[in-house]
């Protein structure tokens, strides 16, 4: 199925200060959406609140032509998240976590230790995620996204502690989501090399 | 999509297994327990009597606060690496995951509990019939606790240094847990009627099961704001 | 007819229409709540009759029945509107709750100094565990002070709102749990109520001047409470455009 994420009019305070206001656009499938502005300009506050992490104060957000509020349950499970920290146990292993992982939202019909082996931690898999590097950590949260089998990835600074390996893993890993027909939104002050076109959104 | 039961079950899982790796998260609040509950001999005097007279209140009020002290852990960790953000934003109900970890907050702290008290409950002279209510008030009152518990654990998640707080919210909530629980038991101990209470307590944890799931999950929701 | 009323709701939901709107109201509260209290003391001190077996000491209740009446109110209040700033998202709602606790809390204590100043002549002591009444008045100021501690351990208005409402929420269904719980205790060791419900019929000269006590006290509360929401609602409305207006001696657009 073909689908669509429309925003507008978003309108966020964080206390007093205005982030942004009257933002909006749309996202269909195939397509990505890169989140730019300067640091502590409210682009992780944005990919919150499309999450429905935060609340907005004005704006209607649409999932395929519904809005979100009238069913959030319906719409956490067509995303999946990938914050700044991986959001696993450290004293689980990947391997455990990722099984947990597939409780929360629908899954591809893949085995986690064939996702955790195609990002590269066939040897860590059994390790506790506290032994494993900062960089692995990261990849054991792509195998999150991997594993699911949803429409919409939302990414917080996919890139922060990867080095050029690992940035161009993330890039494959989202070209492939892309191709499958996925799309995405990313909060990142990087630029973006991808096979598709990406929209840019610029917040103030 | 997986369902809610087994949403539910799988929560509970991981808890109890998270424990498992950390027993001393387990263990703390069960020497704790038994720490407090050697205070009040050493402070009043080893005179059977009192110790008898008071006993049922001592181990009810070392129960509360034993409870109270492992809540603050509840939601913590999940706050601090990410995975709340994980379990807020899955297509499972929250209400229901929060149960699952309320469940195993419980299995691994209230049930223990239930367990060590007749130990307690031996060196205090209460006599065996009074311990088997003594314990059945704990296993009710336990879970009405973690219930509680865990909306204030869940309302202080990520404010620094909340464990006074959540002292300071779920303390005065409690009070008639420990009305029922300590006084079922010493009017046990007085040869007195005592099915009210135990009622009573069976109704509120009934009560908080049914609602206190719904306040956790709108709580974890606004501190993670 | 429901749509007018639903406008002039939306309307007081509003922050400068409130603030317009309650200014007016204020002083029809406020003086007759004066009026009333100033009415009801002056009677109850010097006119009505000596208690039969309390002597003057009865006279105390004046003020501890209708404080110990508004501590609950306040309550009850407190946790409606957070309630309704919760899930119908009103601002107001939410200004109302985080005024009504510190005079909710006051009143508590009043009613708890009262009673325990009461207690001294009558029971010989300042405070007796055995008085359900008090001992639920005392957990209830520990439940405000909850309210109150969490509320200013969170920055942010709007995070502090939604989280004190869910406390006050569950605070409210166990206020009557507490209450129970108490009496149920005290029930246990014969409590010395000096209230006895049902008890003999009160004088007409006692009742009178009380019952205007009562109604006096809530109307103060009344004006209390919105005073306090002005100030909220100004405080938080501070950067907006009709607050610098008024403090630039304009009048609110």
């Amino acid at each position: 199925m073909n689908h669509k994420l429309e925003a507008a009019d978003l309108t966020l305070f964080r206390g007093e200060r205005c982030l942004f206001a009257g933002i909006g656009f749309a996202l269909a499938h195939g397509a990505v959406l890169a989140l730019k502005g300067a640091n502590g300009s409210g682009k992780t506050s944005l990919l919150r609140a499309l999450a429905g992490l935060i609340d907005l104060e004005e704006g209607t957000i649409k999932w395929d032509g519904r809005p979100v509020l009238e069913d959030p349950q319906q719409f956490r499970s067509q995303f999946v998240w990938y914050g700044h920290r991986t959001g696993f146990k450290q004293d689980l292993t990947p391997l455990e976590n990722l099984k947990f992982d597939a409780m929360l939202r629908p899954q591809r019909d893949a085995s986690p230790r064939d996702v955790l082996c195609s990002v590269g931690l066939e040897k860590q898999m059994e390790l506790p995620m506290r032994q494993l590097s900062a960089g692995q950590q990261r990849r054991a949260a792509l195998a999150r996204m991997l594993i699911a089998d949803v429409p919409l990835w939302l990414m917080d600074e996919p890139f922060t502690n990867l080095d050029v390996a690992g940035r161009e893993f993330v890039e494959a890993t989202l070209g492939t989501h892309l191709t499958r027909g996925g799309m995405a939104i990313i909060a990142t002050h990087q630029a973006l090399s991808l096979s598709v076109p990406v929209d840019e959104l610029v917040i103030q | 999509m997986p369902g809610m039961i087994t949403a539910f079950v799988a929560t509970t899982q991981r808890e109890l297994l998270l424990s498992l790796r950390r027993p001393g998260d387990m263990l703390n609040p069960l020497v704790f327990f038994l720490m407090v509950s050697t205070l009040f001999p050493l402070a009043i005097g080893p005179d059977n009597e009192t110790l008898k007279e008071i006993g049922p209140g001592v181990t009810w009020v070392a129960a509360l606060l034993a409870m109270l002290l492992s809540l603050n852990s509840l939601f913590m960790s999940d706050y601090e690496d990410g995975s709340l953000e994980q379990l807020l934003l899955s297509g499972q109900p929250l209400p229901v995951i929060g149960l699952g970890k309320t469940l195993a907050h419980w299995l691994v702290t209230g049930l223990p509990l239930v367990i060590v008290a007749p130990i307690v409950a031996v060196t205090y002279r209460l006599p065996n019939e009074v311990i088997v209510v003594m314990m059945m008030t704990l296993l009710l009152g336990t879970i009405s606790l973690s219930l509680l518990g865990a909306i204030g654990a869940a309302l202080t998640v990520g404010i620094h240094r909340g464990t006074a707080l959540l002292s300071l919210l779920v303390l005065p909530l409690s009070m008639p847990l420990l009305i029922f629980g300590a006084r079922t038991v010493a009017l046990a101990a007085g040869n007195e009627v005592y099915s009210a209470g135990i009622f009573f307590l069976a109704a509120y944890a009934v009560g908080a099961l049914t609602l206190a799931p719904f306040a956790t999950a709108a709580a974890l929701r606004i501190s993670n704001e | 007819m429901w749509n007018t009323i639903w406008t002039f709701f939306h309307k007081l939901a509003s922050p400068p229409h409130f603030y317009r709107i309650s200014a007016i109201l204020l002083p029809w509260i406020a003086i007759p709540g004066y009026l009333l209290v100033a009415w009801g003391t002056y009677n109850g001190l010097f006119v009505a009759p000596e208690d039969y077996q309390q002597k003057d000491a009865f006279r105390i209740i004046y003020v501890h029945v209708p404080s110990a009446y508004l501590s609950m109110m306040a309550y009850m209040i407190m946790a409606i509107s957070a309630g309704i700033g919760l899930i119908w998202r009103m601002k107001l709602a939410h200004a109302v709750a985080a005024a009504a606790a510190p005079i909710g809390a006051a009143f508590t204590f009043l009613a708890l100094a009262t009673g325990s100043i009461w207690g001294r002549p009558m029971w010989g002591t300042w405070w007796e565990w055995g008085d359900p009444r008090l001992t639920s008045e005392l957990i209830l100021l520990f439940l405000y002070f909850g309210y109150m501690a969490l509320r200013s351990s969170i920055s942010d208005t709007a995070k502090a709102d939604k989280a004190s409402a869910v406390l006050a929420m569950v605070g409210a269904i166990n206020v009557p749990i507490i209450h129970f719980s108490v009496v149920w205790w005290t029930s246990l060791h014969q409590g010395k109520t000096l209230l006895a419900e049902g008890g003999p019929a009160i004088d007409a000269g006692m009742l009178y001047p009380l019952l205007a006590n009562i109604f006096g006290f809530s109307l103060i509360f009344g004006s209390m409470l919105l005073r306090r929401v002005r100030t909220e609602v100004l405080f938080r409305e501070r950067r907006k455009r009709w607050v610098k207006e008024l403090a630039l001696g304009g009048q609110p657009a």
